[in-house]
């Protein structure tokens, strides 16, 4: 019993999913309540997880393969509040395309838990299992519309992404032969008794789990479904894609280098590696935005430079010593940061696009005049994926480039930071568009109430948070801190 | 006498195959057939260690005497699988919606999404 106490978020998010499906087929007329069964098993998964926190008694489950601990509570709440407000944000989409209403919601729902279980997973088949369980939905999800372009981004996403699985699952039987088990502490314990003598085995396993993670990342060079797929799949499903897998490969990133593979003289090369898929990802991702005229292309390629930004973060950690904490909680500021103001400017398109037919950044022009909250919206939104001040966006990229000066890797910092300047381009571009541009139709835009609540709710988030960085700043840094105990 | 190097060298070679044959085939379905077969090898490859258990360094001090390493190879093996059959079936789907919508599955033909 204590055990699916442990995993009761993701079952309360799964039982939700079921009951979506069981609403459906008894009760087809009352379909407009199904968001709320989802919208109420999440609250549920949000809920249990605040009791863990409130008992405070951090354990293991199922022979030491999951854990609920600090930093899988931290993950499950942003997941819980990226799922919910991709629900919200999709209600008015799900009803206009109007087919498979409960389908819908059940797989967004499956893919969270899936999402949540990889926050805990301390296992090698664990991660596995969660990973394809948030994948798989998400593949559905991606070729969901009818039309040419949703099928082919789902048929490209799924085939790519069945590549990276494959060879993350290579990486992992090479850990599990030189291990002789799946647990991460065992892997820990194996490599710190054979010493350096297996460090070329080692290090070809970590290169291989590195590219089936990047391409859930989204990192350089395993970025190429990511443009394509944003623009292809249905705006809410590539809203979900775009936070949702990143967030959770960098969390189990985070608990597999760390927890299985910390070993000084392991971490140090996989620490190169990062560095240098951090300093490429973010180059390549800013310079293929700028020329973008499609607004939803444009984000996919800001979101592979936004994942250079993580991976500073990530190879700092590894190299900082006694400022290992620091480094951590930044990168974990960050994916919370980006989580809520990347999902803002992807439902501000929603709520644009769905109105004008267009994704045309050009069609964007005037917006100010036609729909002056989403234009403000998305303004913020862009501002703090810049990492202007004052949103969130500015303290999560002064973390991470502080946690790079600590760490000695000042010429990443320097590419981080001229990198952010020339993001800062195109994204006031954008905004300079919306308020400065000459609308060719200046009709006033009517604004779904749904997308409107979904877009307040992560704006209000990225402004609150900007001004009064210091409750998520000490969320972060308690989450990171289960690494530093270990 | 078969020994581990023997399943190792095989897996690797089909994993090479499959990787080869995944980022080269022109037709969707081709594709998968090499995802089937990076699979496959991996499975092997589990299996191998699982059998000749010990790994490559003895580690038999460490291991978690709840949780057998004999056995861990083995259930990863009955997951792969599963999950492959989960992964071809979403696959087929899919190629048959983009069949329908373009009456074709050459992945190079897939070209609607560029700049």
């Amino acid at each position: 019993m204590s055990e699916l106490d442990i995993v009761g978020p993701q079952l309360a998010i799964l039982l939700a999913a079921g009951a979506v499906l069981v609403w459906d087929a008894l009760l087809p007329t009352r379909r407009q309540y199904l968001p709320y069964i989802a919208l109420a098993g999440i609250l549920g998964a949000a809920i249990w997880t605040s009791t863990w926190v409130i008992r405070g008694d951090f354990q293991t489950a199922f022979d030491g393969t999951f854990a609920i601990d600090q930093y899988a509570v931290f993950f499950q709440y942003v997941f819980a509040g990226i799922t919910a407000i991709v629900v919200i944000a999709s209600i008015d989409w799900v009803n206009r395309v109007g087919r498979r209403q409960s389908e819908y919601y059940a797989l967004v729902l499956t893919a969270s838990a899936g999402l949540m279980f990889l926050a805990g997973a301390r296992d090698l088949i664990t991660i596995f299992l969660a990973l394809e369980l948030s994948s798989i939905p998400q593949y559905i999800l991606a070729g969901w519309g009818k039309d040419q372009r949703s099928s082919e981004a789902g048929m490209k996403y799924l085939l790519l992404g069945a590549i990276a699985s494959a060879l993350l699952l290579y990486g992992m039987a090479l850990l599990y032969g030189f291990a002789g088990s799946t647990l991460l502490t065992d892997i820990s314990a194996a490599i710190a008794d054979s010493g350096a003598g297996n460090r070329s085995l080692l290090i070809v396993a970590s290169v291989l789990l590195i590219a089936g993670f990047g391409f859930k990342m989204a990192v350089v060079p395993f970025q190429m479904w990511v443009p394509d797929v944003y623009q292809g799949a249905p705006t809410p499903v590539a809203a979900f894609l775009s936070v949702g897998s990143k967030a959770a490969a960098f969390a189990v990133v985070m608990r597999l280098f760390f927890e299985g593979l910390g070993e000084q003289f392991l971490s140090n090369d996989w620490a190169m590696i990062f560095a240098v898929i951090a300093a490429v990802s973010m180059t390549l991702g800013n310079v293929f935005a700028i020329v973008q005229r499609d607004i939803k292309r444009m984000l996919g390629y800001s979101s592979i430079a936004q994942a250079g930004n993580f991976m500073i973060g990530l190879a700092a950690i590894s190299i900082a010593g006694e400022h290992f904490v620091q480094g951590a909680s930044g990168v974990l500021l960050f994916v919370a940061a980006y989580a809520f103001t990347n999902l803002g400017a992807f439902i501000a398109v929603i709520g644009i696009s769905q109105k004008i037919g267009s994704d045309d950044i050009a069609d964007y022009a005037g917006m100010w005049k036609r729909a002056p909250l989403l234009a403000l919206a998305l303004a913020f939104c862009l501002i703090s994926l810049a990492g202007i001040p004052p949103t969130v966006g500015f303290w999560a990229k002064l973390y991470v480039f502080n946690a790079g000066i600590h760490a000695d890797l000042a010429w990443l910092v320097i590419i981080g930071v001229l990198n952010s300047v020339v993001s800062a381009y195109y994204y006031l571009a954008v905004v300079r568009q919306m308020f400065m541009g000459e609308a060719e139709d200046e009709q006033k835009l009517a604004i779904s109430p749904t997308v409107a609540l979904a877009l307040g709710v992560a704006t209000i988030g990225v402004i609150v948070f900007g001004i009064i960085p210091t409750p998520l700043v000490d969320a972060a840094r308690e989450a990171a801190a289960i690494f530093a105990a270990s | 006498m078969l020994t581990i190097e023997h399943f190792l060298t095989v897996g690797a070679l089909l994993f090479c195959l499959g990787l080869v044959i995944a980022l080269s085939k022109r037709n969707a379905i081709g594709v998968l057939m090499g995802i089937e077969l990076m699979l496959n090898s991996v499975n092997l490859t589990l299996i191998a260690f699982s059998r000749f258990s010990g790994g490559l360094v003895d580690t038999s001090a460490l291991h978690n005497k709840d949780f057998p390493p004999e056995i861990g190879g083995h259930a990863f093996v009955a997951f792969v699988i599963t999950v492959a059959a989960a992964e071809a079936a979403v696959a087929l789907a899919l190629a048959v919606s983009v069949y329908r919508n373009r009456q074709t599955v050459e992945v190079d033909q897939l070209d609607l999404l560029k700049l």
